[in-house]
C-alpha cells in the first residue's frame, strides 16, 4: 500500500563518512526525547562532538503573524501554545505587556492570584523538566513519579481554569474567576506532598545518586561569559553564577512584597542546573504560601477598572446599559490601545520571556514579537556541544530546558 | 474496562466474514499496538501524560516505540509544518505493514487555531488515517478512549490487509 | 471590474474602522528625568549623532542611524555594561514610509535597566551584525533575515532559520498574507508528491466552518443525513428539507395580520 512519492531515501546523498575520518549524525526532527522537533546535525570524530548545528523551525506556526490579525483579547488563548508547560507564564507576559501598553494595573485580588498560578506553573514545568531530564539521562520510573505529582499540579489549574495544559486563565487586566472554594486548601495538601516528594523521592532517588552525578557532572559547561553574550537566561544564567532573578530585579505582580530567595550556583554544569531547578522548587512552595494570607484580605475585586479599554464584571453588563455597550464594543471591535511600544519581561520557568508589542492605535497589533528564552538556549548550543560525548548530547539538550513551542513560535 | 465484551464468535453483521485465523490475529494486533512518539506540540505532552502514571497506557500493550521500523501506530499529537511534513510522510512509509495513524488534537486534524501559511491543513493531507481525536489539547482519556476505538476498528477488519477495501470497512 | 484594494498591507483589517479617532500615545517622559539614562545618552552623544531619545515605560528609547549601530552596541557593551541583548528584530513599515525599524533591547544587569535602540533601514538597506559582539545576535538576526529578509552584513551563516531552506517569500512582511500565498499552500505537496497530486489532495481547506455533509456526527445536520450505505457515485439523491410541523404554529389569534410577508 506504499503510496508513489517523490521522496527518495537520504543516504544517497549524504556521506557517511568523510575524508577526515568525521561522520556526520542527523539528530533528526523526530526523537523520543521529549523536547520537541530539534534536529541537530553533529559532526562526530569517533564519539565527540566536532561540530553541532541545530535546525528549528519545525515548529514554526506564524503566531507572530497571527497577533497582527487579532484584537489583543482574542490573541490571549495562542500564547498558551508557547511554551505549552507553563502555560499560565506566558499568558501572564503577554497580559502584562498589554497592560503596561494601557497604563493600568490589575487589583491586589488578581494580583494574589496570578502570582499563585505563575508558581504553580513553575512547580509544574520544574516537575516537567525533573520527569524528562531523567528520562533522557536514563531514569525512568522518575518520570512517572514526576508526572503523579504534576497530574495533583494540573488537578488545582484544571478546578482553577478548566483546562490541564493550555490555561488561558488569565485576562488582561485581571482574572477572569475568583479561585473555587476548597482550592486553597487544596494547594496546601499538594505544597506538602509535594516537598515531602521532593525530598524523599526525587533528591533521593537522583542527588546523591552515584550514576546521576557521573552523567551530570561537568556536562554542558556553560560559564558566565558565554551565558551573557549567547542571551541565556532564568536557570542556566544562575548556574552559571549570574545573580539576576527578574522577579527580583525587576519586579512585577505582589513579588516586590514577597520574602524568597533565588539560588544560584556556581558550578557551570548541568548538575548546577538541576540542583537550581529542586532549589526554585521549594521556593515556589515558599512564595505561594505567602500569597495565601494576602489573598484572603484582599478585595474581591478580579478585573481592573478601565472602562476604555476592558469589560465591566459580568453583574454589571447583565444589569446595566452602557456596560453592556461598551462590552459589546470591545469584543466585536477590539480594545484600542495608545500607539507607542513596549517591552515587558517577565521571569517564566525557562528564562527570561517577553513580549514586544507595537501598536499603532489599531485594534489589533502592529507589530508583535516574542522573546522566548529556549530561543537563544537553542542557540547556545552550537558552543556547548562542541568538544562533549554523544551521550553527553542528550543530557545538555534536557539540561537547558527548551520548548519548542516557543523557539519555533 | 471490565465492562468491555467483545464477542469473537460473531462476524458483527459485516459483509466480509472473520475467519477465526482472521480473529486471532486480530485479537494480537489489536491488543499490543505500539506507538511510535510523534509529539510534535501541545498534544506531545497530553500524550506523555496519558503514557504516565494515572492514566497508564502501557495496560493497553502500548510500549511507545521511537523507531518507525518496530511500530504500528503512528499517533501524531501536535502541529505539522510545512518543514515538517516531509519527514512525517518519510517516517510513514517506513513503517511496517499493518499500520494505523491516529491524528491526536486540532491542529493534526485540520491545522487547529493555526491558520497560517506554514501549517499544515490537517494531517491527512499527508498521511491516511484512521482516527481523529478532537480537543485541543485532548485530555488522555481521550487519547485512550480512541486507541480502544482503534483496537475494536482492527478487531473488525480482515487480517490480510489487502482486502480493506473502502467497500469493505465500516466506520464507527 | 472589482474594487481596488491596496496590496501594500494585506493583514486583516479591524471590524469597525473609525477615521475620526486619534488615538492618544504612550507617555514619553524625558531623558533626564533619570540619573543613569542621562549620563548613558550624553555618552551616546559623544560618539554618534542620536535623532531621538526618551523613556517609555521605565525603558530608554533611542533613535540612532543604521551606520552608528555597531558604534552604539560597542559602546552600551563595554562602557557602561550592558552585557546582554535580550532581542533583535524589525518592524515592516514599507507601506507607511518605505523602511523597516529594527530595534535591538539591551539589558544593564548590574543596575537591571533596559534601553531599546532602534534604527531605520530602507528596503533593500542591510545591516552590520552583531555578533562579534554579542553571540545572541546568531540566531535573532538569522531569524530577522528570514521574516523580513534584512541582511546582516558579516553575518557568520546568513541562512533561513524558521522556515524551509527553499522557501520563497519573507514571512512577516506587510504584503505577505496569513494564509500564504500560492507558493505556500501547495509547498508540502509538490515537496512530498510532486505537483501531479495538487489534484488528488485538493486545494487546503481554509475554512473553519465548512461543514463535510456526510458527517453524521455534526450537529447542525441531525435528521438530514444520508444514510451511509447509499450509493453516491452518480452524486447525492437531493432530499427536500423538511421542516418541523410543531415549530410553525401560528400564534395570531386575531384576523389581523401585521406584515404582508409570512
Amino acid at each position: 500500500m506504499q503510496q508513489p512519492n517523490k521522496l527518495v531515501p537520504f543516504f544517497e546523498n549524504l556521506n557517511f563518512e568523510r575524508d577526515d575520518n568525521t561522520m556526520v549524525v542527523n539528530f533528526g526532527p523526530q526523537h523520543p526525547s521529549a523536547h520537541g522537533q530539534l534536529r541537530l546535525m553533529l559532526e562526530l570524530e569517533g564519539e565527540m562532538v566536532v561540530k553541532a548545528y541545530p535546525d528549528i523551525g519545525y515548529l514554526h506556526r506564524g503566531i507572530e503573524k497571527m497577533a497582527e490579525n487579532m484584537t489583543y483579547n482574542e490573541f490571549l488563548p495562542t500564547t498558551d501554545r508557547l511554551d505549552y508547560i507553563a502555560s499560565t507564564a506566558n499568558n501572564y507576559a503577554y497580559a502584562l505587556a498589554v497592560e503596561k501598553l494601557l497604563g493600568i494595573e490589575a487589583p491586589r485580588r488578581a494580583q494574589a492570584i496570578r502570582t499563585m498560578l505563575l508558581e504553580l506553573n513553575r512547580l509544574i514545568s520544574h516537575l516537567f523538566f525533573i520527569a524528562t531530564h531523567a528520562l533522557d539521562v536514563g531514569a525512568m520510573s522518575v518520570f512517572l513519579y514526576a508526572f503523579r505529582e504534576r497530574e495533583f499540579a494540573m488537578d488545582l489549574m484544571e478546578d482553577y481554569c478548566g483546562a490541564r495544559l493550555t490555561h488561558s486563565s488569565v485576562r488582561i487586566g485581571g482574572v477572569p474567576l475568583d479561585l473555587p472554594e476548597g482550592w486553597l486548601a487544596q494547594m496546601m495538601t499538594f505544597l506538602e506532598k509535594m516537598e515531602y516528594e521532593l525530598e524523599h523521592t526525587y533528591e533521593a532517588l537522583l542527588t546523591e545518586n552515584r550514576i546521576w552525578k557521573m552523567r551530570l557532572e561537568d556536562v554542558g559547561v556553560i560559564d558566565a561569559e558565554d551565558a551573557l553574550s549567547w542571551g541565556c537566561t532564568g536557570p542556566i544564567l544562575r548556574g552559571a553564577g549570574v545573580q539576576y532573578d527578574i522577579r527580583k530585579e525587576e519586579p512585577y505582580e505582589l513579588y516586590g512584597e514577597l520574602d524568597f530567595d533565588v539560588p544560584v550556583s556556581d558550578r557551570n554544569d548541568a548538575y548546577g542546573r538541576y540542583m537550581l531547578h529542586v532549589e526554585e522548587m521549594r521556593q515556589s512552595a515558599r512564595i505561594i504560601r505567602q500569597v495565601m494570607p494576602i489573598y484572603r484580605k484582599s478585595e474581591p475585586q478580579l478585573m481592573a477598572h478601565a472602562p476604555k479599554y476592558l469589560s465591566a464584571p459580568k453583574e454589571e453588563i447583565m444589569t446595566q446599559n452602557y456596560a453592556l455597550m461598551q462590552h459589546f464594543v470591545l469584543v466585536t471591535q477590539g480594545m484600542r490601545p495608545p500607539k507607542g511600544e513596549v517591552y515587558a519581561p517577565t521571569e517564566s520557568p525557562k528564562g527570561e520571556l517577553g513580549f514586544y508589542i507595537k501598536s499603532e492605535g489599531e485594534p489589533y497589533a502592529y507589530r508583535l514579537k516574542c522573546r522566548a528564552p529556549s530561543f537563544y538556549h537553542t542557540g547556545i548550543l552550537q558552543k556547548v556541544l562542541v568538544g562533549t560525548y554523544l551521550a553527553d548530547v542528550v543530557t545538555m539538550i534536557s539540561s537547558s530546558n527548551i520548548v519548542f513551542g516557543e523557539v519555533d513560535r | 474496562m471490565a465492562q468491555h465484551q467483545v464477542n469473537y464468535a460473531s462476524a458483527a453483521g459485516l459483509p466480509v466474514a472473520l475467519t477465526s485465523v482472521d480473529k486471532l490475529i486480530n485479537w494480537g494486533r489489536s491488543n499490543s499496538l505500539w506507538p511510535m512518539t510523534y509529539g510534535l506540540a501541545c498534544c506531545a505532552i497530553e500524550m506523555m501524560a496519558t503514557g504516565a502514571s494515572r492514566y497508564d497506557f502501557d495496560r493497553m500493550g502500548t510500549i511507545f516505540r521511537a523507531s518507525p521500523r518496530q511500530s504500528d501506530v503512528m499517533i501524531l499529537a501536535g502541529t505539522l509544518s510545512k518543514k515538517h511534513a516531509e519527514f512525517t510522510r518519510r517516517l510513514y512509509d517506513q513503517m511496517m505493514e499493518p499500520k494505523w495513524v491516529i491524528s491526536m488534537g486540532s491542529c493534526a486534524n485540520t491545522g487547529g487555531m493555526f491558520n497560517t501559511y506554514s501549517t499544515v491543513q490537517g494531517v491527512d493531507r499527508i498521511v491516511p488515517v484512521d482516527i481523529y481525536l478532537p480537543g485541543c489539547a485532548p485530555r488522555p482519556e481521550t487519547l485512550q478512549y480512541a486507541l480502544m476505538m482503534l483496537q475494536k476498528k482492527i478487531r473488525r477488519e480482515s487480517a490480510d490487509m489487502n482486502k480493506n477495501t473502502k467497500q469493505n470497512l465500516r466506520t464507527l | 471590474m472589482r474594487k481596488y484594494t491596496p496590496k501594500d498591507n494585506v493583514q486583516g483589517k479591524a471590524y469597525h474602522t473609525d477615521r475620526f479617532w486619534v488615538s492618544p500615545s504612550v507617555p514619553r517622559t524625558d531623558v533626564s528625568e533619570d540619573a543613569h539614562f542621562a549620563a548613558l545618552l550624553e555618552k551616546i552623544k559623544e560618539s554618534i549623532a542620536v535623532k531621538d531619545a526618551y523613556i517609555q515605560i521605565g525603558q530608554m528609547v533611542v533613535h540612532i542611524n543604521p551606520e552608528d549601530n555597531i558604534t552604539v552596541l560597542t559602546l552600551v557593551k563595554e562602557v557602561c555594561d550592558y552585557a546582554m541583548c535580550s532581542e533583535i528584530s524589525a518592524v515592516d513599515y514599507l507601506a507607511q514610509d518605505g523602511e523597516f525599524e529594527v530595534f535591538y533591547q539591551m539589558l544593564n544587569l548590574k543596575k537591571a535597566k533596559r534601553i531599546r535602540i532602534v534604527t531605520r533601514l530602507k528596503e533593500r538597506q542591510a545591516i552590520e551584525s552583531a555578533v562579534p559582539l554579542f553571540n545572541s545576535a546568531n540566531f535573532a538576526e538569522r531569524e530577522m533575515y528570514d521574516m523580513f529578509g534584512i541582511v546582516a552584513n558579516n553575518h557568520p551563516f546568513m541562512k533561513r532559520i524558521l522556515m524551509p531552506d527553499d522557501w520563497e517569500g519573507h514571512p512577516l512582511l506587510k504584503t505577505y498574507p496569513l494564509q500564504g500565498d500560492e507558493a505556500a499552500s501547495w509547498y508540502e505537496v509538490d515537496k512530498i508528491f510532486g505537483k501531479e497530486y495538487r489534484d488528488i489532495i485538493g486545494a487546503e481547506n481554509r475554512d473553519p466552518s465548512k461543514i463535510d455533509r456526510y458527517d453524521t456526527k455534526r450537529f447542525s445536520r441531525v435528521g438530514y443525513e444520508v444514510p451511509f450505505d447509499e450509493d453516491i457515485s452518480e452524486g447525492e439523491k437531493k432530499t427536500p428539507i423538511k421542516y418541523s410541523d410543531t415549530l410553525l404554529v401560528n400564534y395570531n389569534k386575531s384576523s389581523k395580520q401585521l406584515d404582508e410577508r409570512r
